[in-house]
């Protein structure tokens, strides 16, 4: 593909033991868990544990991706990649492999797991990778290439996890890497600067895409039409709409502002349907039931004002009509 | 260190050239000027590669980068080349200080990996910051007519991407064939690709390919533009004269 010609590693068979050239410690193939333009990631077993092991052809891009790793390894309080163990060179045959490990990640495709355990998992999920991306611009990074295919499921109770942060770009610099599908640059709908909006519209696009699972290319002309009758004629997409339209038209300056929304919309559809559910145990349900009945208390308040002022009026013609 | 300017010639083809001075040497001679030469070749489905072996040799000998793809992805990948290229460059630029700090026989594999991480951030830094010009070379022969609009898209799209730098960005458009001559001027250097939409439909596409002639005209049309600058500035990286 480029002009100097790379040497590629050809698969690792299971068994084979990685050692590292500068830190001397040791890891065990097991897998191959997936291959990517950058190296291929392995499942090894080492001291530590199960971990995952990438292995790459490019110095650079390795060294390049570990920097990422370790400035969301020093990120408080939340886990936002992978947790970065370590950063080698693996020597075979004379010559040189640059790898990495990192914290294997145990879950299961966004998609798959929507599709296993039911729709209504879409706003959650959403809801906790918007707090996961507040956190990351918190920190002053962008996650750039945010896409189903670099998010897994993890756990119980489920939890979102990023897989890839090789496109995590420091704010106010250009978003390298990318995927179309969303890319706001690639729908006519703005720039490429790693920028909190950045994210958010490829966060509504991947609730698109859970709507379009086989996606769709670009228009000729006028994205934003498209891509809203798009939402309005999915079943699954439409409730989703005023939240999905301010992110793709990058009205939302910060991902709490677009979680408050969802939430906000979530809670008025959840307290209709799942009133007679009441099998959640997260605190998040009280929270959602506080709100809905503090704006009845409001519209009660209204309709009594409605009320009296109609009879008022009513008594005054009364009045009035006595008069004369 | 001084922040220079990245000259690059992007040249958007479908075949072999067949005419004029041999490409492969115009790529080596722009490259002695300090400039990087990227070839994308443009496919249809199930289109033959005869060009292959061409394309390939220019952006070897032009020390820059090539790839092959279906008009579909032309977007991406255009993009991609030009910055995959930039960060080539500046890793060539940044590999020999390395040498002649650490020695001849030095790569950056020999550094300690957490020593590289630093190495990379200024890559990084220099990819953003840097100053960047590209020549841009249609091929506009008759087999390059349908896919026209693509490339149009692509070039918008890489402006997108170019845009969102932090670094300045100039761009010139050239064709080849032309209407009159064998390379035509569609638009001179300009900081702005978005006039791209009134100069292509008046494209016209028809006979020879000559590839080499279009790349000499790109060497002296970065010859021209430095001479004018000369006096003003002298803040270019020379990094393949030596």
């Amino acid at each position: 593909m480029t002009g100097t010609s790379k040497n590629q590693v050809a698969d690792v068979p299971r068994g084979t033991t990685i050692s590292g050239k500068w830190n001397k410690q040791t890891y065990q193939i097991m897998k191959k868990l997936g291959s990517g333009a950058l190296g291929t990631v392995y499942l090894a077993d080492s001291v530590k544990g199960r971990v995952a092991l990438k292995i790459g052809t490019d110095s650079m891009s390795i060294t390049s991706e570990v920097n990422v790793l370790k400035q969301l390894s020093m990120v408080q309080g939340t886990v936002l990649g992978p947790f970065f163990y370590e950063i080698d060179d693996w020597e075979r045959s004379g010559k040189k492999f640059p790898f990495y490990v990192m914290e294997y990640i145990d879950g299961e495709p966004l998609f798959t797991f929507i599709n296993r355990r039911g729709k209504e998992w879409i706003g959650i999920l959403m809801l906790q990778l918007l707090r996961d991306l507040s956190a990351l611009h918190r920190e002053g990074w962008v996650f750039g290439d945010l896409k189903p295919d670099n998010l897994l499921v993890e756990g119980s109770p489920p939890t979102v996890r990023w897989l890839d942060v090789g496109g995590t770009t420091p704010m106010g610099r250009s978003v390298k890497e990318f995927t179309e599908f969303f890319d706001r640059g690639y729908w006519g709908l703005g720039n490429r600067v790693a920028e909190p909006s950045y994210d958010l519209f490829s966060v509504a696009m991947i609730v698109l895409n859970a709507g379009y699972p086989k996606r769709f290319d670009r228009p000729k002309k006028d994205a934003e039409h498209y891509l809203m009758n798009k939402i309005e004629s999915s079943q699954l997409l439409k409730e989703y709409k005023p939240i999905l339209r301010k992110a793709l038209l990058g009205k939302y300056g910060y991902a709490s502002e677009m979680r408050q929304e969802l939430f906000a919309l979530l809670q008025g559809e959840k307290t209709n349907v799942r009133k007679n559910k009441v099998n959640s145990s997260h605190s998040r349900v009280a929270a959602r039931q506080t709100r809905p009945k503090a704006k009845k208390k409001r519209t009660g308040w209204v309709e009594t004002v409605l009320l009296v002022a109609f009879l008022l009026f009513f008594y005054t013609l009364y009045l009035v009509g006595h008069i004369f | 260190m001084k922040k220079g300017t990245l000259r690059q010639i992007l040249l958007i083809t479908d075949g072999c050239s067949n005419q004029g001075e041999d490409p492969v040497a115009m790529a080596a001679l722009a490259r002695e000027h300090g400039m990087t030469v990227n070839v994308i070749g443009v496919l249809d489905e199930n289109e033959r590669t005869e060009g292959l072996k061409e394309i390939e040799n220019i952006a070897l000998s032009g020390g820059g980068i090539h790839q092959l793809v279906y008009a579909k992805q032309l977007s991406h990948t255009v993009q991609m080349v030009t910055r995959k290229a930039m960060t080539q460059t500046i890793q060539g630029f940044i590999h020999k200080e390395l040498q002649s700090i650490l020695g001849h026989d030095k790569e950056i594999e020999d550094l300690p990996p957490d020593k590289r991480g630093q190495v990379v951030e200024v890559v990084d830094e220099l990819g953003e910051t840097m100053d960047l010009e590209v020549l841009i070379m249609i091929d506009t022969s008759a087999s390059m007519q349908h896919k026209l609009p693509t490339v149009e898209d692509a070039l918008l799209d890489l402006s997108i991407s170019l845009h969102s730098r932090i670094g300045e960005n100039e761009y010139a458009l050239y064709a080849f064939p032309g209407k009159r001559k064998q390379v035509e001027r569609l638009m001179d250097w300009t900081p702005i690709l978005k006039d791209i939409h009134t100069i292509f439909p008046k494209l016209t596409t028809g006979g020879i390919t000559p590839t080499g002639p279009a790349l000499k005209e790109a060497i002296d049309a970065y010859q021209k533009k430095r001479s004018k600058r000369g006096l003003l500035d002298d803040g270019y990286i020379e990094e393949s004269s030596s």
